[in-house]
């Protein structure tokens, strides 16, 4: 198998700064990435040199084989893009909106309608993208990167700015986009998001990727103890959960308890650390 | 085959022209607003026009009744006649400004009587009755005149106001259009990372500049329509023999207001930031360009630092090949100044161009 994006040696300074730090990275063809990181570890400028934007300080970035920079017109068609921001033209409608798009990239227009119908937004064609709300926008705008029908997708923070119900609601429309053999990489700071969508995971930060490997093997790496909480609050840390529930059991205690194993987000504080950064 | 309307290109003409005719504000800045300027200068001064002079003839004046035709022509673009039988209530009417002179013929000589309130029209007023007078007493004599004057009218200062103000105001039009879209543009596209989402597709500069300066040439050119349009209709404007050449003009005129319009959106952070810069830009130059009053009457420097301004230049060949009957190479010194001009700022503009605001 091919790969779609491998990554060598990249790194990135602004002036002092150096935003990404030589960062290896290999995405297999059909592959959903998720990369994972607190604000300013680096994700955006990372995707952003892959997808051909930023011009690298050092090291290579090649898309489908191809190189990314400079920007080159053949690959544009095979790539889709969504930026962090919901990149519209001013005061169109969903529908010319998602046609304008399709134009750009010669899709016909009954194409772009289906996409408007897949994510389910039909009922708002004719309501103009300032009236969408959060949820319609990002869905709307992951329609118009997926227009073209795309080999790779990139998708920076889809979620980032939407309420738990919108965020769930696109996961469902999420997690069907590489069952056709896609591959997408998609950045977010929520650990849940990743797990629940992602193949692969690559933890960010300080401009490196720590770890990138599945959510569970991540979990299984950290070996982390088993929490389990009682009904009354009581919590116990073992590492031995069977030999304890049954201990419960016998008890009559099992009522109301809950059993909690790593989680992505316990590799994730292990990993950058539990302080607070303003 | 791929139709033409369904290419890259008209799929962002499309898009940015839908942007706009939807902006009401933007709409409102860029014609109706203008227009007020425009139905609000034609209406004010056309009152103001000196040769409308209010006179009454009291009882019978032979002088005047018994014009020859053709003089009888000129004496009526002169002077609004009334008739009236009581000559002190014509007197009283003169004296509470009703009218501007009351005629009476005593024997043979004309009585006029008049206040000095309007030093024009009373200077108009004696001119003409004078003249008026000498001309019957040559006829009497029933020699030919020896000396014959041949009035010639030279269009420059004297053009009637609406001549005057719809090019100017035209002008303004465009700039503040072509500017702020501009401006706007780019500022907008760059703050939602559109211009960005569109250097991922496979469109090439050329073609995104291209459907923006088309859109906007096309709004010049409707607001150009509309103007002449209001202002032949309502107004009376009459356009001398090359006003086409305006058309040209109009569109390097647009293109140089597009680059100012550029260069506000390149130094400024946020949308609101480009459109306060372009109008910093525009409004002074307007008024210093001679869109809302001639410049004649300027203070000698200021009419010289008039001539770096772009609008003064748009103005000017404006004025000269559509009001002042000018032939249509007078359209063409104006063009090349806009031209160079767009070309300079758009250099600036790249140079100083981010794709970010960060």
């Amino acid at each position: 198998m091919t790969a779609a994006i491998e990554v060598a040696g990249l790194t990135k300074d602004y002036g002092d700064l150096r935003a990404v730090d030589g960062v290896d990275l290999a995405v297999d063809e059909g592959d959903f990435v998720g990369i994972l990181g607190p604000n300013g570890a680096g994700k955006t400028t990372l995707l952003e040199m892959i997808e051909g934007l930023r011009e690298p300080t050092g090291g290579s970035a090649a898309v489908l084989g191809l190189p990314a920079w400079p920007r080159n017109p053949a690959l544009l068609p095979r790539i889709g893009v969504q930026l962090q921001a919901s990149s519209f033209f001013e005061r169109l409608t969903a529908r010319e909106q998602i046609h304008t798009f399709a134009s750009l990239y010669g899709v016909a227009a009954s194409h772009a309608d289906e996409w408007l119908e897949r994510v389910g937004l039909v009922e708002k064609a004719d309501s103009r993208v300032e009236d969408l709300s959060g949820g319609q926008a990002q869905r709307l705008s992951i329609a118009c990167a997926l227009v073209h029908d795309p080999e790779v997708v990139f998708l920076d923070e889809p979620t980032s700015s939407l309420d738990p119900q919108a965020r769930r609601n696109l996961w469902d429309l999420l997690s069907g986009i590489n069952d056709s053999g896609r591959t997408v990489v998609l950045t977010t700071h929520y650990m849940d998001e990743a797990e629940a969508l992602a193949d692969r995971v690559a933890i960010m930060d300080h401009g490196r990727v720590l770890v990138h490997d599945t959510p569970a093997a991540l979990i299984h790496r950290l070996d982390a103890p088993t929490r389990i909480t009682l009904a009354d609050g009581e919590t116990i840390t073992t590492r031995e959960p069977a030999v304890e529930i049954a201990r419960l059991s016998e008890a009559n205690r099992l009522d109301g308890v809950r059993v909690q194993t790593g989680t992505l987000e316990d590799v994730f504080l292990d990993l950058t650390g539990r302080e607070y950064r303003a | 085959m791929k139709s033409l309307t369904q290419g890259p290109f008209w799929a962002l003409s499309r898009a940015i022209l839908w942007g706009f005719v939807r902006d009401r504000t933007a709409v409102f800045f860029a014609v109706v607003f203008p227009l007020m300027f425009l139905v609000l200068f034609g209406g004010l001064f056309s009152d103001q026009s000196v040769g409308e002079v209010d006179m009454i003839v009291v009882g019978d004046v032979t002088l005047i009744d018994d014009l020859p035709d053709d003089a009888d022509e000129s004496f009526d673009a002169t002077f609004d006649v009334t008739r009236s039988d009581d000559l002190d209530d014509a007197i009283a009417q003169v004296r509470k400004g009703d009218a501007d002179v009351a005629v009476e013929q005593q024997g043979e000589t004309l009585v006029a009587h008049y206040t000095q309130t309007d030093p024009a029209k009373a200077g108009i007023t004696a001119g003409a009755l004078q003249a008026l007078v000498d001309g019957t007493n040559l006829a009497a004599t029933g020699q030919p005149p020896t000396y014959s004057l041949d009035v010639q009218s030279v269009e420059d200062d004297s053009l009637d106001t609406i001549q005057y103000f719809t090019p100017g105001l035209l002008g303004w039009a465009v700039a503040m259009s072509a500017a702020f879209g501009a401006a706007a543009t780019l500022q907008g596209w760059r703050q939602t990372k559109l211009l960005r989402r569109l250097q991922l597709a496979p469109v090439s500069t050329r073609t995104v500049v291209g459907a923006r300066v088309s859109v906007t040439v096309a709004v010049a050119l409707v607001q150009m329509a509309i103007f002449l349009g209001i202002g032949s209709l309502f107004f009376g404007l009459t356009l001398t023999g090359a006003w086409w050449m305006a058309i040209p003009l109009l569109v390097v005129g647009t293109l140089c207001f597009m680059s100012l319009g550029l260069l506000a959106g390149a130094i400024t952070k946020t949308q609101e930031g480009a459109v306060n810069a372009a109008n910093f830009i525009v409004l002074p130059m307007a008024f210093l360009s001679g869109s809302f009053f001639p410049l004649d009457a300027a203070p000698q420097w200021l009419q010289v630092f008039s001539n770096v301004l772009p609008l003064k230049h748009l103005n000017e060949g404006m004025l000269d090949v559509m009001v002042r009957g000018e032939p249509w190479t007078a359209a063409l010194l104006p063009m090349l100044f806009l031209a160079i001009f767009a070309v300079v700022v758009t250099l600036i503009s790249a140079k100083l161009f981010r794709w970010e605001t960060t």
